[in-house]
Formats: C-alpha cells, structure tokens, sequence
C-alpha cells in the first residue's frame, strides 16, 4: 500500500504549505487580520477553526451518501454551526478572557470560507480517511498561518510574545502593529514572502528540468 | 548608422522632443529643497542633517536592495530615492531616533513606491506614505517638538537621536509645541514674522516659509511642476480659513497663519506636486489642489489632529485616478 500512504501524506501536507489556505488561496481573511493582534488569540482562534473543520469534515464526509445535493450547503453550514456552538461554550467556560476578546469572531467561525470550501471541495467526495486528513493539513496550515501573523504583531506591537517581555523595558511599541493597518501591513509582507519563496522554488525546479534531473520532491 | 553632420536629418516622429527628463526634474526639486534643508539645519542644529541623512539612506538602501541587479545603478542614479529620502525626512521632527528616521525611509520606498512597481507606478506619495507610518507607529516620537538650536547650539545634538534601534528615546531637551499645536490646544497665535522666518518649532523643513515659497517658485518657472496645484491648493485654504475668520476672529486663525504654519507650503509646493501622484488634466489638478486645501483647513480646525496636510494629500492621491477619469478630455470629433 505504498501509493496509499504517498496519498495520505500529500493530502496532509499540501493544506500546510502548497495549498496553504491562508497564505495560496487568500481564504478566512476575516479571523486572520481581525483576531491576530496577539499570539494567544492567533492561537485560540486557530485551535477553535481546527475544531471546527476537523469535526465538520469528519461528519459531512461520513454523511454524503444521504445529503441531498439541492440543499447540500444548508446542511454543511448546519453541521459547522452545530460545533461552533459547541467551541463558542467551550471557550466562553474555559477561557472567558479570550473569549470576550475574540468577541463575535468566535460565532463568525460559520461563516469561515475556508470551512465552507473544504466541505464543497473535498470532504463531500472523498473517504472519510482522506476528509479528515486533509481537514488536518488545512487547519494546521490556518493555524500555522494565523500563529506567524500574530506572532509578528505581538513581537512588534508589544515586544512580547505569549505575553513574556522579550525585551528591555526601554522597547518602543509599534503602535500600528496591533491596530488594523498593522495587520493588513503584516498580512501584505507575509504574502509577499510566500510568493517569493513559491516562485523561487518553481524557478528552481524548472531549471531542474532543463537539466533533466528528476527531483526527488517534486510536488 | 550614424553620421557626423546630418545636412538632412530623417527621421520618424516626434521630430520635437521635450528636453525635459525624471533626472532633470529630480535634479531640479533636490536643488529647490537644497535652501530649506540648509535652513532647517542651521535652525534646529546638527541633529537634523542627521535625521535628514538617516532617512535618506534608508531610502536608498531599500531601493538598492529590492530593485532587481542589472537595474540597480539606473534606479540610484534617477535621484527619486535621494528625492524621496529627503522629503521624508524634513517632514520629521529633529529629535527623532535615527532609527526610526531609517525606518520610514524604508517604509517610503518599500510600501510607498516598490511593492507597487517602482518609480512612476505608486498611487500615494511615497514620502508620506513614510510619514503616516510612522506617525502611526511611534506617535509619542513623531509629535515631541524641541527647541530650536537656532545658530548658537548648532553643534549640540538632541541625546533622543541617539536611541539604540527598537528603543524608546529619552528626552533631554525642553519640549513645546508648534504654531499649530498652539493654536489648536491654547488658542494661541503665532507672530507672523516668526513663522515666515522659520523662528518656530516644527519639523526639520517646514518652519520657514520664504525659502520654501522661494523654490516652489523656482521650480514653477522651471515648469518642473503644474502651477495650478500649489495655487489652488494655497488660494483654497485661504480662501476657505478666510471665510471661517470673518465668521468668528477669536476662534479660528487668520488665513495668512493658515498659510505659513505648519507644513502646508512644503506640501503644497513639493509633495501635492508629485506628477505620479497628481491629475494628469487641468481641470482634474485644480479640483486635486482646491480638495486638499479645503481638506487640509478642515482637518486643522474641526478634526482630532493640529496638522491636516499629510492626511489631505493622502486622501486627494487615493482620489487621483477617479479624478483623471471624469476630466478626461474629449477625443476630438467623438460625442
């Protein structure tokens, strides 16, 4: 079962850098500038959005023999409610102080594009086995995403990071950082990287090829 | 094939070409600032040739850095990133951090001009872009106005220029407010003379308002830049800051304090200018200048902020294009 488990692998890891939701596709812009002003609530966002579309995938996979395909997204956006709901108490009795920093973005979870895209695009039409795991890729790369926004902002805005002070007491705070501009800012130059690195690398396998070397990771 | 004395000369149009190219311009605006920046030096100290020269290599280092190998000397030597660092940096105020003066170099050409394809393709005027960066990030640094040095102190520094990178500055020097600030705060006026002289706190370039009225009319009879835009830009805010003083002499300013204080005539002259930034049509540059005046009066007297010209001008850029579009002049024979 080789061919399988190369299968697996790709599923997972292609949500975490090739198809990265965030950083490829442009997708749940919203969460990403709205709720990364420190690393905690990059975090706490992203482990909620992982709950989230693990589950979500997970069910609607399991159940799309008998969804009807006339109200398919009504079902899906049920079935992402039903544990947004769940997430939403979750963190209201866990963590209260997130929670009411995270405010309304918790609740707009549902309205996730990536969320919602995953069950059209991938968990309605595969095996419950690969839904899953490409319901993990792709949260992990969310999360992953969400986690470097934040951390820069924090890093910058406040000179901390998880709320420990990285440096002297004489830092200067970058205002801008922690406020909207800050993140449309830092999401831009993240882009940019992304961009830079992809091109660099297809450039790289392209002058691969005009030397007919095969490369070992090809994706 | 070329020969030595052309009797004849064939060849395709344009058979008339204008000799005016971005080197000269640049060349030309740096010249236009060169009276100002010497004053701000001398006004404020040695402090402000350091701010001016920290932003400017800034400025130049990110041009250096993110223009692609072989185009790098052509994009140095076409002045714009020197221009940019320079504008950049008498619109900081003299006792800022170098490092933050750096920063904002940076942030002008990278953001302002770079990530949208270079010279000529930047929707907002890059050096402000800059300014509102930094303004945004370091408000506390960006608004402490010191004392003038004014001759006597010219070889001391401001200690707050020296702050390590990514550290706060520490302020030895007695701070106060710039005509603006009092007119806005304490409903305090400014002499005229004091502001027509320069003899106030402010930034590094826009105290004294002779020199800079002196090269924007250099550059306008050098037809570097559209003389509609400083005008409109100058007579709107008067006008407009006029009519509010006829309303109510106690409240609000009198145009000519209008004029003079704060940066209205650096940017006007300088800034509003910038051909890449501006309406390309006449009528689309009158409707540009007079919305920065008004914008500009409006800010000063009913908004949160004493200065409103970097903000105006922001704005009338982001409303370029929208401009050009409706003043687009009619094809010849069409409807």
């Amino acid at each position: 079962m080789p061919e399988k488990k190369q299968d697996t692998y790709q599923e997972f890891i292609k949500g975490l850098w090739r198809d990265n939701p965030v950083f490829v596709q442009v997708l749940g812009m919203c969460p990403m500038l709205a709720v990364t002003n420190s690393a905690v609530n990059a975090l706490v966002m992203g482990g909620a959005t992982f709950f989230v579309l693990v589950a979500s995938s997970f069910f609607v996979s399991s159940l799309k023999n008998w969804i009807p395909k006339q109200v398919r997204i009504s079902t899906y956006i049920i079935i992402i409610a039903t544990f947004v709901t769940v997430t939403d108490f979750t963190l209201q009795a866990l963590m209260p102080v997130v929670h009411k920093e995270l405010g309304a973005f918790i609740p707009l979870i549902v309205a996730n594009c990536m969320i919602l895209g995953r069950q059209e695009a991938f968990a309605s039409r595969n095996s419950v086995r690969l839904a899953v795991v490409d319901a993990l890729g792709m949260a992990s790369g969310f999360l992953f995403a969400l986690f470097s926004l934040g951390a820069v902002r924090e890093i910058l805005g406040e000179g901390a990071l998880f709320g420990f002070k990285l440096f002297s007491d004489d830092f200067e705070p970058w205002v801008i950082m922690i406020l909207p501009p800050g993140g449309f800012i830092t999401l831009g130059l993240l882009l940019l990287l992304f961009n830079w690195l992809k091109e660099r690398k297809d450039r790289l396998v392209a002058q691969l090829d005009e030397m007919e070397i095969e490369p070992r990771f090809r994706s | 094939m070329q020969y030595k004395d052309p009797r004849l000369l064939v060849q395709p149009s344009p058979l008339l070409k204008q000799q005016m190219t971005t080197h000269q311009t640049m060349r030309d605006l740096l010249f236009a600032l060169l009276p100002v920046t010497f004053a701000g030096i001398w006004l404020f100290g040695f402090s402000a040739l350091l701010v001016i020269l920290a932003s400017i290599l800034g400025a130049v280092a990110t041009e250096w850095l993110f223009s692609p190998a072989e185009q790098r000397a052509a994009r140095l030597v076409d002045g714009s990133g020197v221009l940019t660092g320079l504008l950049l940096g008498l619109t900081l105020p003299p006792a800022l951090p170098l490092w933050m003066a750096f920063l904002g170099g940076v942030v002008s050409v990278g953001i302002g001009k770079l990530i949208w394809g270079g010279l000529g393709q930047n929707l907002f005027n890059p050096a402000l872009v800059g300014r509102a960066f930094l303004l945004a990030t370091f408000p506390n640094a960006m608004t402490t106005w010191s004392t003038q040095a004014s001759g006597e102190g010219f070889f001391q520094w401001y200690p707050s220029n020296f702050a390590l990178p990514f550290m706060q500055p520490h302020y030895d020097a007695v701070s106060t407010a710039t005509p603006l600030g009092l007119m806005k705060f304490e409903q305090q006026s400014t002499a005229l003379p004091d502001l027509v002289l320069g003899n106030t706190a402010g930034c590094i370039g826009e105290t004294s308002g002779l020199l800079l009225l002196a090269g924007g009319v250099f550059l306008v009879l050098r037809r570097d830049i559209d003389w509609r835009i400083p005008a409109g830009v100058l007579l709107s805010a008067a006008i407009f800051s006029g009519v509010l003083y006829a309303i109510d002499t106690s409240h609000y300013p009198d145009p000519l304090f209008t004029l003079f204080s704060g940066g209205l005539l650096l940017a006007a002259f300088y800034m509003a200018t910038d051909p890449v930034t501006s309406p390309l049509t006449p009528r689309g540059a009158w409707i540009f200048a007079v919305g920065i005046g008004l914008l500009v009066v409006l800010i000063r007297i009913f908004g949160g902020f004493p200065e409103g010209v970097m903000y105006a001008i922001l704005l009338m850029n982001a409303a370029t294009p929208l401009i050009d579009r409706y003043t687009q002049p009619r094809v010849f024979g069409k409807e």
